[in-house]
């Protein structure tokens, strides 16, 4: 199955995706299930900060729009956040469930060191103040997947909070010009995920499945500082990045390891913030930005009925193409946190506070984390420009599509050509071909090797350039025919 | 288990409360009204169950308001009992898991090794449908 991607700015490229409904939170109505496999749909509207109200007509004010966003990621790590079971996508139901998951009674929690280093990682890639003391709560409603009753996390102290996520967005007539925006970090917070439920609706009841009860979530609360679909899911796309470069989350939202809420609200500049309403489950990178301007579309048409908007909570349906309210018969919720009484603070330190002749393993020094950060993307893309002499929009598309850097690297070492013209094929010709038989590039028929020897004989002028796209079609077609 | 589940969120409710004019108790007289009490019962879905009940709850926070008559002005609120000691932290190694079976023994209903649980949330019914006892 082609592996999930994003439009992330320029040079705009479609692709399939698959579309699973992994989420499942609270407050939550039927699930939403959808299936997109194979299909090259049609991308959402390119959205601009302000909307003018084109079609009813009754005053021609702008709108502008406001969305923030939860995003949920799994952390990758061996066992769960407080229980040593493991942590395994698709595994036989029930199986990798401790006593402490099923929460059943005498059980205590006990954090798990790597989920504490991953969030601090993270924190420090997002440029966020780490809290050298931060606690845990509780936070209680009901629901089947929960089978405590709560969910432990950080509500009043995180362990990072204001921080930074830079994304580029691709603006002018042929989005050429690349434009940084910034959307601030409120917080990054650790907490337990639930389990997962299967709705029979026929039989009229839901089957539960524990395997994922207590996985580690980071938990990143963007300011509402984003005004379109099209930037949320391109500061999306930039997280998974960064997480998948720190190795913290591997942030596939196709298995449920990355999912996003979106809190979305309409106003007139100048204006006061609209009421907001939340989007949530949105697990498809595909889909997010359409929900998201399908529900500011929404908006904006209550508004100019002259309707109110409600604040709650709604869900999109992809085969409808709008949100949907979510039965929630409980009104706004009251989750009664209280601190975790099973769980002193956490403390972090740094060089310069570490207590002497501490465990190292029951000490955790920021710096040390901060010394061993890998490279993140933004320093990827530079590197690539200044390197390669390639422009800033094509190195997002080269970090942008899944498995191309590697690919694009392989190729750069075993040929003669220059980088430019391999830049240059890659992305017109090499890229174009994929998407036309809808393959990812780990997928493709044409290795690094061949393309490397294909642009050798390119360069030597011992082939023409049309001779070179025809053998490239031809391999592509080959996939088809014969497997 | 359960008592020692609804003192905990009592006395955080109750530290909630310091701040606030009480919705719970608005002529100050220490009665706690039947519009919270039926707020409880929903969120916690603890069932009150007799007048008994509910004066044991207001001597309860009647009792933990007596904190109001120390001065804790420039006092850090204490949030854990456990604040000095040390959190343990574990390894990332698989050593639990794998007892399904055992699991699901503790089950009512099991349908192919998933437990299973009505379609959504029971709502509980509005005072008027339950078993009727006067707060007051």
């Amino acid at each position: 199955m082609a592996a999930p991607m994003l439009r992330g700015c320029c040079l705009a490229r479609r692709g399939a995706l698959a579309c699973i409904d992994g989420g499942s939170r609270r407050g939550r109505g039927a699930a939403i299930g959808c299936r997109s496999s194979g299909k090259r749909g049609r991308s959402s509207v390119a959205q601009q900060s302000l909307i003018t109200a084109q079609k009813s007509g009754k005053g021609e004010h702008a709108w502008a729009a406001v969305v923030g966003l939860e995003i949920h990621a799994q952390i990758s790590s061996n066992s769960k956040l407080f229980s040593g079971s493991q942590v395994q996508f698709a595994a036989p139901p029930n199986s990798l469930v401790s006593f402490f998951d099923a929460s059943l009674p005498g059980t205590l929690p006990v954090l798990n060191r790597r989920c504490v280093e991953a969030a601090v990682m993270t924190g420090l890639a997002l440029k966020c103040h780490i809290n050298k003391k931060s606690l845990f709560d509780r936070k209680h409603y009901f629901y089947a997947d929960l089978p405590a009753g709560y969910q432990i996390t950080q509500q009043r102290l995180p362990i990072a909070v204001n921080g930074s996520l830079e994304y580029s967005v691709c603006v002018g007539k042929k989005r050429s010009q690349v434009i940084t925006r910034t959307a601030r970090i409120k917080q990054i917070q650790l907490e337990q995920d639930s389990g997962k439920s299967l709705h029979d609706e026929l039989r009229s009841q839901t089957l539960i499945d524990l395997n994922r009860a207590g996985v580690g979530l980071l938990e990143v609360v963007l300011e509402p500082d984003m005004s379109c679909g099209e930037e949320a899911a391109t500061a999306v796309r930039e997280l998974q990045l960064i997480l998948q470069a720190l190795g913290t989350s591997q942030a596939n939202m196709a298995e449920g390891q990355l999912r996003v809420d979106a809190n979305i609200s309409v106003h007139h500049p100048g204006e006061p913030l609209g009421v907001r309403t939340e989007v949530k489950n949105l697990n498809s990178a595909r889909f997010l930005a359409r929900a998201i301007d399908s529900e500011i579309e929404r908006q904006i048409n209550e508004l100019e009925n002259g309707r109110e908007i409600l604040n709650e909570t709604r869900s999109f349906d992809c085969k409808l193409g709008c949100t949907i309210p979510m039965r929630d018969k409980e009104g706004k919720q009251d989750y009664r946190f209280m601190p975790e009484p099973n769980l002193p603070p956490l403390l972090l330190y740094d060089t310069a506070s570490l207590p002497p002749g501490a465990d190292p393993q029951q000490v955790i020094n920021i710096d040390r984390i901060r010394e061993q950060l890998p490279e993140l993307p933004s320093e990827t893309r530079e590197q690539l420009v200044q390197q390669y002499g390639m422009l800033p929009e094509h190195s997002f598309t080269i970090l942008n599509e899944v498995g191309l850097l590697e690919f694009f690297q392989n190729v750069i070492k075993e040929t003669r050509a220059e980088p430019k013209k391999v830049t240059s094929w890659i992305l017109n010709n090499f890229l174009g071909f994929l998407k036309q038989q809808n393959l990812a590039v780990n997928e493709s028929p044409v290795t690094p090797s061949a393309l490397a020897e294909l642009l050798n004989l390119l360069d030597r002028k011992a082939i023409s350039s049309s001779a070179a796209k025809q053998v490239c079609i031809i391999k592509c077609l080959h996939v088809l025919f014969f497997y | 288990m359960w008592a020692r589940a609804v003192r905990f969120g009592l006395r955080s409710w109750v530290a909630w409360r310091r701040g606030f004019t009480s919705k719970a108790d608005p002529q100050g007289n220490g009665r706690v009204s039947a519009q919270v009490i039926e707020h409880l019962e929903r969120l916690a879905l603890v069932d009150f169950g007799s007048q008994e009940a509910v004066a044991r709850l207001e001597k309860a926070i009647a009792f933990a308001d007596r904190l109001r008559a120390v001065d804790t002005g420039g006092v850090e609120p204490m949030e854990s009992v456990l604040e000095d000691r040390c959190l343990y932290l574990r390894s990332d190694n698989v050593v639990e898991g794998n007892c399904a079976e055992e699991l699901l023994q503790n089950a009512h209903r099991v349908v192919e090794e998933y437990f299973v649980a009505p379609p959504g949330n029971i709502s509980l019914p509005k005072q008027d449908e339950q078993e009727p006892f006067s707060y007051n």
